[in-house]
């Protein structure tokens, strides 16, 4: 009897907890509906009042309500971009925005395509890891391997968290740097990113810090990283060093068409980040990214993306070299298929004295697939006594395959020094006959002409990520031939 | 039985062209044989070799080209080299980013997978040590297995990468395309003792060179001469003498004056 009116008693206090939740809502937002009972309906299309819900579930700060509103609005009042890829056929109300993690069920795992199945297969990767990289399972096993290696991180003060946790438990580090690289005016999709971004990694190294092992997005289980709008903010203070591999060599299925995460990265005075990005999204996705981080005195930034999946790919990774003697490198690799549009490329600012940079781009085009290198390299006139290099190399498996490059240099500084080579080749007649003539079959010699072209971007890569690039090549060109 | 490679009436021209190249080539190299193909620039003998490992840059119109009484001409270059037979490259391309010890591995396991394809390959140690022999009877830079394959070889290294590889594959017959030439005399006695050192009762040799030198060093069973797409003179080795003392206007003058009789 007791227990019954204690319990009545708790759902009473509950329900007081909630009505005063609500009435706060009703204040601040204005939107507040019995009806909903604020428990967050997945639905598709995005509105201010979707914005506004996002940010209400995840109970943010005003500053970031504000911040999200404002931005939608930057991003429906500015144009579809008309240059690079076609952006035209993007249908914005055929996309979920925001799926909460308690939604997304084992049912999606049916949606993933038969042959993206077989490529994990194909790769050795087990079910329980495919469905855990497919976010339809919360949970993966290495939690604990994530947890020792969050242990060590904490002890050297490293915060390495998803970005919706660094809200929550360093507002103010959030607050002081965000979208100081890339304002939500930036571009249509940074806009669109800042309104309704999820997930994503917050991470702060502390002055000196040498974070050894890498960190990798993958190991960070515990919530919906693989999102559509993951949103990174990345901070190296002075003399500190970081590496952080985000994405995935293997194949990864989403039925929403939309990709759009934006990446900012402060490394001060002396520090080091590398940045290392593979993605392999399904050919159904548009995967429209901002990358872009200030080097301050000299610093070093360096990114190495690679793109092997998508519809089509707009990702230009920039470093801003704002201190004197900052250092900046884009390693770009990308790889176009069948009905595939990779658009990649770097943009490097030089703002100070003494800065360099250097940027490689690879790119190989195959079954009628298209690759471009777009890049942006802008000397200002204070930046005397600069150096950067360019080199775009790319491989074209066949005579109806494509590549274009789009290289745009503006020097306003004086005495810098400039370096650009371009080269474009077809896996040549006369390559093939040499290794066949050794033994080698046709596929193989290909796909070892391939993994060649391409080394110079594996031998930087994690030794997982460089094996399973390596078997992924093999299987694509396997699926081309046979 | 010895291996044995049968060229039989050999036509063919550039692909897609009707331009005869090779005009009715006879010629037969048995394992354990070197013979010596000679002849002025154009007559034919680099097309021949490119065209004994089936490259797609030409086109046969006529003739068979017999190993072991098997034609290949129906083979892709892989089956060609995996029945046994080998070009060393006059001029062998550059494959950035494989290195040479890669490309020998892969090389071997291809032809150990074509005979067991459940085989996993040869174990890397295994391989190691055979490298290592090979590259010390080469006098070869162990160095050299971990560079990229042809890229910023000088001459003499892609010759002696070219050598080493036919070390490796061991096959029972190999054409060598001009592997004498753009080779200083050091480079090439280095070569040349290296193609000695891997002939023998094992390996027959086609040995296509415009200079005698090479054959100071690699002793020819026989010499023949092609023009025109045609060997139009075979001897023993005092033919490459004769050769390197009067030249080849002899053998235009006598072949002219064959054609005329002829006409």
């Amino acid at each position: 009897m007791t227990d019954a009116i204690q319990s009545e008693k708790q759902l009473t206090n509950e329900e007081e907890a909630l009505k005063e939740v609500g009435l706060t809502y009703a204040e601040k937002y204005g939107f507040y509906d019995d009806d909903v009972e604020y428990a967050f309906k997945s639905q598709k299309g995005v509105n201010e009042d979707i914005v506004r819900q996002i940010s209400a579930m995840k109970n943010e700060p005003q500053w970031m309500t504000d911040l999200r509103v404002e931005a939608y609005h930057i991003f429906m009042d500015k144009p579809t971009p008309q240059w690079g890829g076609d952006l035209n056929q993007i249908d914005y109300d055929d996309i979920y925005y925001y799926v909460r993690a308690t939604d997304k069920t084992e049912q999606d795992w049916d949606e993933v395509p038969p042959e993206i199945k077989e490529t994990f297969d194909k790769l050795g990767i087990p079910e329980a890891e495919q469905k855990f990289l497919h976010g339809v399972s919360a949970q993966y096993d290495s939690e604990s391997v994530y947890h020792k290696i969050q242990e060590s991180l904490e002890e050297q003060g490293v915060i390495f968290l998803d970005m919706d946790s660094g809200l929550r438990e360093y507002p103010d580090i959030v607050r002081q740097y965000f979208t100081t690289v890339i304002p939500s005016n930036d571009n249509k999709f940074a806009a669109l990113n800042t309104a309704v971004w999820s997930g994503g990694s917050f991470i702060y190294v502390p002055p000196g810090v040498q974070v050894e092992m890498p960190l990798q997005a993958y190991f960070r289980i515990n919530t919906q990283n693989m999102g559509q709008f993951e949103r990174t903010l990345i901070i190296v203070d002075e003399g500190a060093y970081v590496h952080y591999v985000e994405g995935c060599t293997a194949p990864i299925y989403s039925s929403d068409s939309l990709h759009s995460a934006v990446v900012e990265i402060i490394v001060k005075a002396g520090g080091r980040c590398r940045y290392t990005t593979i993605q392999n999204w399904s050919n159904n996705v548009y995967n429209l990214v901002t990358k872009r981080a200030v080097a301050e005195k000299n610093a070093t930034m360096e990114w190495v993306d690679g793109n092997l999946g998508s519809r089509l790919t707009m990702k230009y990774p920039a470093v801003i070299l704002k201190g004197e003697g900052a250092h900046g490198e884009v390693l770009s690799i990308a790889f176009a298929g069948d009905g595939q549009h990779q658009d990649a490329g770097a943009k490097i600012t030089h703002l100070a004295p003494d800065t360099t940079s250097q940027i490689i781009s690879k790119s190989i085009s195959k079954d009628g697939g298209r690759a471009s290198y777009r890049g942006l390299l802008k000397i200002a006139e204070a930046a005397c006594s600069s150096k950067s290099n360019v080199v775009c190399d790319a491989l074209l498996l066949d005579d109806f395959s494509r590549s274009d490059t789009y290289p745009t240099i503006e020097i306003d500084a004086k005495d810098v020094t400039m370096g650009h080579e371009a080269s474009v080749s077809k896996v040549g007649e006369d390559q093939l006959f040499y290794l066949m003539s050794r033994g080698i079959s046709e596929d193989e010699a290909n796909a070892m002409i391939v993994n060649g072209f391409l080394e110079p971007l594996v031998k930087e890569l994690p030794m997982e990520y460089a094996l399973e690039l390596n078997r992924l090549i093999q299987i694509q060109l396997e699926g081309s031939i046979g | 039985m010895a291996a044995t490679l049968e060229i039989r009436n050999l036509h063919a021209s550039v692909a897609g062209e009707e331009n005869l190249i090779l005009c009715g080539v006879n010629l037969t190299v048995k394992q354990g044989e070197i013979h010596a193909l000679m002849g002025p620039n154009g007559s034919g003998k680099s097309t021949l070799a490119n065209v004994l490992m089936g490259s797609p840059a030409y086109e046969v119109h006529e003739g068979q080209i017999l190993l072991d009484g098997e034609d290949v001409l129906d083979m892709d270059p892989d089956e060609r080299s995996r029945s046994g037979l080998f070009l060393a490259f006059q001029y062998p391309v550059a494959i950035p980013g494989v290195t040479l010890g890669n490309f020998l591995r892969h090389a071997i396991n291809a032809r150990m997978k074509a005979e067991d394809p459940d085989s996993k390959g040869i174990p890397i140690p295994q391989f190691a040590r055979m490298m290592r022999q090979k590259m010390n009877q080469l006098q070869i830079d162990h160095a050299f297995a971990g560079r990229y394959l042809n890229e910023g070889f000088s001459g003499g290294e892609k010759k002696r990468a070219e050598v080493l590889q036919m070390a490796v594959l061991e096959p029972s017959i190999a054409v060598l395309d001009e592997t004498d030439s753009g080779l200083d005399i050091d480079a090439l006695r280095i070569v040349a003792e290296g193609v000695t050192s891997l002939t023998g009762p094992n390996m027959g040799a086609l040995v296509i060179t415009h200079y005698q030198r090479i054959l100071n060093h690699v002793k020819p069973d026989r010499v023949h001469v092609m023009y025109e797409g045609r060997i139009v003179e075979s001897g023993g080795p005092e033919l490459a003498l004769e050769l390197e003392e009067k030249g080849y206007d002899w053998v235009r003058a006598k072949h002219a004056a064959l054609q005329n009789l002829t006409r």
